[in-house]
């Protein structure tokens, strides 16, 4: 039974982690058709916001010196600014392009960013410790859980239910959901096509940012690579879940990291280094089944 | 009409007469008057365009996007390296070979087949399950499939050497051997364009319901240039892994993904004419790049970029390109003779029969 709920936590802080970062992914594809691929690299962003550009072994903190109260909001505002700041610079100018281009570019944004990243902080990664009396842990139903592992699925639960609120009851929300659903007749009935996509680049780059904090926290490590690893994961999510369907997103994210603590705690131990390629075999296997994601939103039939 | 039809099939088959006349050229200028270091950079080059026609191959005649194309040059380089090391070096680094691998001493060119054979096979294997997929959800799918090769070539430790580099690969690719490929190559993707396969998987690119609807079976097309994209991809594999000598997961990840899908998008995805000029382009580009941060004596003062700032220029040119030319340099036209000359100068031959 301890087994079980140490399973249980694990799996659902794992599954929060990457509900939220495909959360980011899934808002702007529902509103501009565009798979980021340079959402990975706003983690990996915000992560290296914190220590101060160098390229030494050493982190120095820089915004990690500010007590949790100011860093939180200052992060969460510095991922918003960074989303936006290149929906400006580049998808601004990509709107008629067709969903590949934009896909391309966001590749090619993405490895801009992580090569100025690695220009100015170097490659080696390095040793963080914010907030490291989170990693205490707590005993709960007999297992013992580090704090930050309730802290993360509470704040999954918080962000989702935020987000569903907003989406449900704000009129930016409104019309965000009214882009994703058919972006040209939203635009004819009245709803600013640029507003609606600068709020969910920033909507998204916060989400980046939170899943980034915990990271952080959670490994205690600055790594140029952590972001390209989520991001396929909550890209997986993304797709698992049906392309443009928030609450899809959000259980497939959940699915996904279930899927993979259960993996981690059942293979055979010859076979753990190989998980992650179960885990995607499994996904192939999944979308050969349901082709268009568990949850299929409406907007996902292709009119002809 | 005959005689039209007739014409602008014998103009579509001039151009990779023109391609590869092009690429002889450059070798032979290297060869005359360039120095070992330009030569070098020639047959990288060269390997460069084996891997970007036949990613064309795949991505330009279907429009799908595919992040998996280093997987199977992971699975071409590394078949090739198990045929042809010595099998004491095998003993050494790879001790989990079977054994019929472990003594197996291939010569070099029947090895860089095996390797395209194997990686036209898990292509086959892998695009049966990615291809069912539609456009986009077919592309991550295809990113999947690239973290899964790197997650078992990265582990398999007795087979692959995981991280640890394979050392010790006869280094043979020299300009030549990698202009023959290449030409090799761009007549093969050429000859699948114009094949009734490759102008039914072009009509699926450009209006999949309506392609459907004239009886089209876009996944059997799909899946056939696959495994012919495959196949080149894993030779291109084979030829990195012999002009380099050294082998490593990592080198057939995310770097050589994005610098091939730019060469790909810069050249302009539509064309095969397109595909060679953004390997052409973009390694000049990257060559003055890595000259500049050396460093340039002008006069007394010593100038250089930062290290780094290449891959982000890259970056950068990639994106201007997409927002100034969406459809790439050549935007999708072909370097052709014009079929107008040869149906005049076909009249003229009829004339003078007469």
């Amino acid at each position: 039974m301890t087994n079980f709920a140490q399973l249980f936590f694990d799996a659902t802080s794992l599954g929060g982690l990457y509900a939220m970062a495909a959360l980011g992914i899934a808002l702007i594809f529902g509103v501009m058709n565009l798979v980021n691929f340079a959402h990975g690299e706003y983690i990996a962003f915000c992560v290296f916001a914190l220590i101060v550009p160098s390229t030494d072994a050493v982190a120095v903190m820089f915004l990690g010196h500010a007590p949790a109260l100011i860093l939180i909001p200052v992060i969460l505002a510095l991922g918003g600014l960074v989303a936006v700041a290149s929906e400006y610079a580049v998808f601004r100018h990509l709107r008629r392009a067709d969903p590949v281009a934009m896909m391309i570019a966001s590749f090619a944004l993405g490895f801009v960013i992580r090569n100025a990243l690695l220009a100015a902080y170097g490659g080696r990664p390095k040793a963080i410790s914010l907030w490291p009396g989170l990693n205490m842990p707590v005993n709960i139903a007999g297992a013992s859980v580090p704090l930050l592992q309730l802290i993360v699925i509470v704040t999954t639960l918080l962000v989702v239910t935020g987000l569903a609120l907003l989406l449900k009851r704000t009129r930016i929300g409104l019309e965000m959901r009214a882009a994703a659903e058919n972006f040209t007749m939203a635009r004819l009935l009245g709803v600013r096509a640029n507003r609606v996509i600068t709020g969910a680049f920033a909507l998204s780059g916060a989400l980046a940012a939170a899943v980034a904090l915990i990271m952080v926290t959670q490994t205690g490590v600055a790594d140029v690579k952590m972001g390209g690893q989520i991001m396929l994961v909550a890209f997986i999510a993304t797709v698992l879940g049906g392309l443009g369907s928030l609450p899809g997103a959000v259980a497939a994210g959940f699915l996904v990291g279930i899927v993979s603590v259960v993996l981690q705690a059942w293979l055979p131990l010859e076979a753990r280094p190989f998980r992650d390629a179960f885990l995607y075999t499994l996904v192939i296997v999944c979308l050969l089944l349901r082709p268009q994601g568990l949850f299929v939103p409406a907007s996902a039939k292709p009119r002809v | 009409m005959q005689s039209q039809h007739a014409s602008n099939r014998i103009a579509a088959y001039s151009t990779p007469v023109i391609l590869s006349g092009l690429l002889l050229g450059l070798v032979v200028l290297v060869a005359l008057f360039g120095d070992k270091a330009l030569a070098r950079t020639a047959a990288e080059t060269l390997v460069r365009v084996v891997l970007v026609v036949s990613l064309w191959i795949f991505v330009g005649n279907s429009g799908v996007i595919s992040f998996g194309h280093a997987g199977y040059m992971a699975i071409g380089a590394y078949c090739s390296a198990w045929l042809t090391l010595k099998p004491q070096s095998k003993a050494l680094f790879l001790p989990d070979l079977p054994d019929w691998l472990m003594q197996a001493q291939w010569p070099v060119f029947p090895a860089a087949i095996a390797g395209g054979v194997l990686a036209a096979f898990i292509a086959l294997v892998s695009g049966a399950a990615i291809l069912r997929l539609s456009g986009i959800a077919a592309s991550i799918a295809t990113f999947a499939f690239l973290a899964i090769v790197n997650t078992v070539y990265s582990n398999w430790e007795g087979v692959t050497g995981a991280t640890s580099s394979v050392v010790g690969l006869p280094r043979y690719v020299d300009q030549w051997v990698a202009l023959g490929w290449a030409v090799a190559a761009i007549l093969a993707a050429n000859l699948y364009a114009n094949s009734a396969s490759g102008l039914a998987l072009r009509a699926t690119r450009e209006d999949e319901v309506a392609a459907r609807a004239s009886g089209i079976d876009m996944y059997r097309h799909r899946l056939l240039s696959l495994v012919i994209s495959g196949f080149f991809t894993g030779v291109s594999g084979a030829l990195l892994g012999h002009s380099i000598g050294v082998l490593n997961p990592d080198s057939f990840y995310l770097g050589i993904t994005f610098i091939s899908l730019a060469m790909l998008v810069v050249g302009g995805i539509g064309s095969l004419s397109g595909a060679v000029m953004g390997v052409l382009l973009l390694s000049l580009l990257i060559e003055l790049l890595v000259r500049a941060e050396q460093g340039v004596a002008i006069g007394a003062t010593h100038f250089a970029i930062p290290s780094g700032s290449q891959e982000i220029l890259i970056g950068i040119a990639m994106i201007l390109v997409l927002i100034v030319r969406p459809n790439g340099l050549t935007a999708g036209k072909e370097f052709k003779l014009k079929p107008q000359w040869l149906r005049q100068s076909r009249m003229y031959g009829a004339k003078s029969t007469n």
